[in-house]
């Protein structure tokens, strides 16, 4: 039943992973000859980095950015809007109340 | 499965357009007649009747055109017009295209019948003797040639531009091949995108054009303060918009761009399009599309028989007019909602399948669609609208490229 992939890497320039499953936290998933120890539940098709990234650092997923990291990210970090920012317009989230 | 060789059969208009569904629309012109429509339309829901509409009683180009789009489009046989009386749509003009092309027309006016009750017992008398004449529409032969397939994505996720969305991709390439014409829209979702978009357009004019069109789009959405992204998106794991673009703009395959049209122009020639759906101008009427049937309605007005529907958190929608196929991107979602979806395109991230396999089993979804049987938003009864406010320029010289 497990025999597919956990974790896929879209393009080989990313410094993000994508996870093809619910992961629970405590698992390691290994891509290759790397392995990821996840310290938190990630969600099917949700991000993780590949290594660390710095504050600033562009997040590349499919050889494109898509925004930038608000903070520094260990490697293994689930990469998400708490973390990283759009480039372009801000991404809009219900419990911050923003109204248009 | 059905046989793809087989001869598909379709419905012949006096104007010379082939529809893949015989529909006889119910439409209403504005707000205060939509009551009345559906109480005429719906013991004859079996029999091919719909409704559509447009809502407002402000006069609008735009609107006035893709009302005239969809009740002459292909997959529609005849039309009952429904009139309050007094609102602005100009509803003689619109009889007279719809007369014009060859379609059975007839208007009833709420405040000329007498009424509420009078209204929907000669609304129906019409549709009675209509829905008669409709079963005697001409079958004629279609081929892929005649197919106007467009594509949306609605309640996307990180799998979406993975597994789904480049599937699709693959096969719009093997549609614009096979000399079909394919439609993408989400100009406001290619962020980011628009080097890789304006190297596919068929001539630098054109490229020049698509480049106004996407910066124009940017902008729109800049100044309302919001992007064409929902909670959703964010909770399914896609970060940014720039990320949902990427996803997005991958439905699209890699095919050469043959033209930009804008909401209601039919392209007149087979290739790949695409639809312009941010107004252009200072925005007057807030959010380009306020929602996933509106940019439904439009690819519809533009011409489009079948719709290719992406989802990965689980879209239930499908449409008035033209079928709904619903390519589930998400393996869980897919298990989940498997009765709304035609396909489950989330099996690649699984390993099961591969995003070619998925494409083959999409364009083979086409044929069958367009062979009669029924999607699933069809089977479930689904026939959602959308028409409101928008202003637009008509396209420029260099927008259409043979």
């Amino acid at each position: 039943m497990e025999s597919f992939k956990k974790l896929i890497q879209l393009s080989d320039k990313d410094n993000v992973l994508v996870v093809c499953r619910d992961i629970e936290s405590g698992e390691v998933l290994q891509l290759g000859s790397e392995n990821y120890l996840i310290k938190e539940f990630i969600a099917l098709g949700h991000k993780i980095a590949s290594r660390d990234i710095a504050f600033g650092e562009a997040i590349v997923k499919f050889n494109v950015a898509i925004g930038s990291a608000l903070r520094d990210i260990k490697r293994g970090e689930h990469v998400h809007v708490h973390n990283i920012k759009s480039d372009f317009i801000p991404t809009y989230i219900i419990d911050k109340g923003t109204d248009v | 499965m059905y046989n793809s060789h087989a001869e598909l059969l379709g419905y012949e208009r006096k104007d010379g357009r082939k529809g893949i569904r015989n529909v006889i629309l119910v439409a209403y012109l504005v707000e205060c007649a939509h009551f009345v429509s559906t109480e005429i339309a719906q013991p004859y829901k079996k029999d091919g009747v719909q409704v559509v509409g447009f809502g407002g009683c402000y006069p609008n180009n735009h609107a006035s055109k893709i009302m005239t789009q969809l009740c002459t489009h292909p997959n529609v046989g005849a039309v009952l017009l429904v009139s309050l009386g007094c609102e602005s749509f100009n509803r003689t003009k619109l009889a007279r295209d719809i007369e014009a092309s060859g379609r059975p027309v007839e208007t009833v006016v709420i405040q000329s019948c007498g009424g509420t009750a009078k209204s929907i017992e000669n609304g129906q008398s019409w549709l009675q003797s209509i829905i008669s004449e409709m079963v005697k529409t001409k079958r004629v032969k279609i081929e892929l040639k005649d197919l106007v397939i467009g594509t949306i994505c609605g309640g996307s996720d990180a799998t979406s531009g993975i597994t789904a969305n480049p599937a699709v991709g693959l096969t719009f390439d093997k549609l614009v091949k096979n000399q079909a014409t394919a439609i993408f829209e989400e100009t406001g979702e290619m962020i980011g995108c628009l080097e890789d978009i304006v190297a596919r357009a068929k001539s630098k004019n054109l490229g020049t054009e698509i480049e106004h069109c996407l910066n124009k789009a940017a902008r729109y959405y800049t100044i309302m303060g919001h992007g064409s992204f929902a909670q959703g998106n964010a909770d399914g794991g896609l970060s940014t918009i720039e990320e949902k673009s990427l996803g997005a703009y991958s439905k699209s395959g890699s095919a050469e761009i043959s033209g930009l049209i804008k909401p209601g122009d039919v392209p007149n020639f087979p290739g790949l399009y695409l639809l312009d759906v941010v107004p252009d101008g200072e925005p007057r009427f807030g959010f380009p599309n306020i929602n996933d049937n509106m940019e439904i309605t439009e690819l519809i007005a533009s011409g489009c028989h079948i719709i290719l529907f992406t989802t990965g958190r689980g879209s239930v929608v499908g449409s008035a007019i033209s079928p709904v196929i619903k390519i589930c991107a998400n393996p869980d979602t897919f298990r989940k909602m498997s009765a709304d979806m035609d396909i489950n395109a989330g099996k690649v991230m699984e390993s099961k399948v591969t995003l070619q396999e998925v494409s083959e089993e999409i364009y083979d979804k086409i044929i069958e669609t367009a062979s009669g049987i029924p999607t699933a938003s069809e089977e479930l009864g689904h026939q959602e609208y959308v028409v409101s406010y928008k202003t637009f320029e008509p396209i420029g010289p260099n927008c259409l490229v043979r």
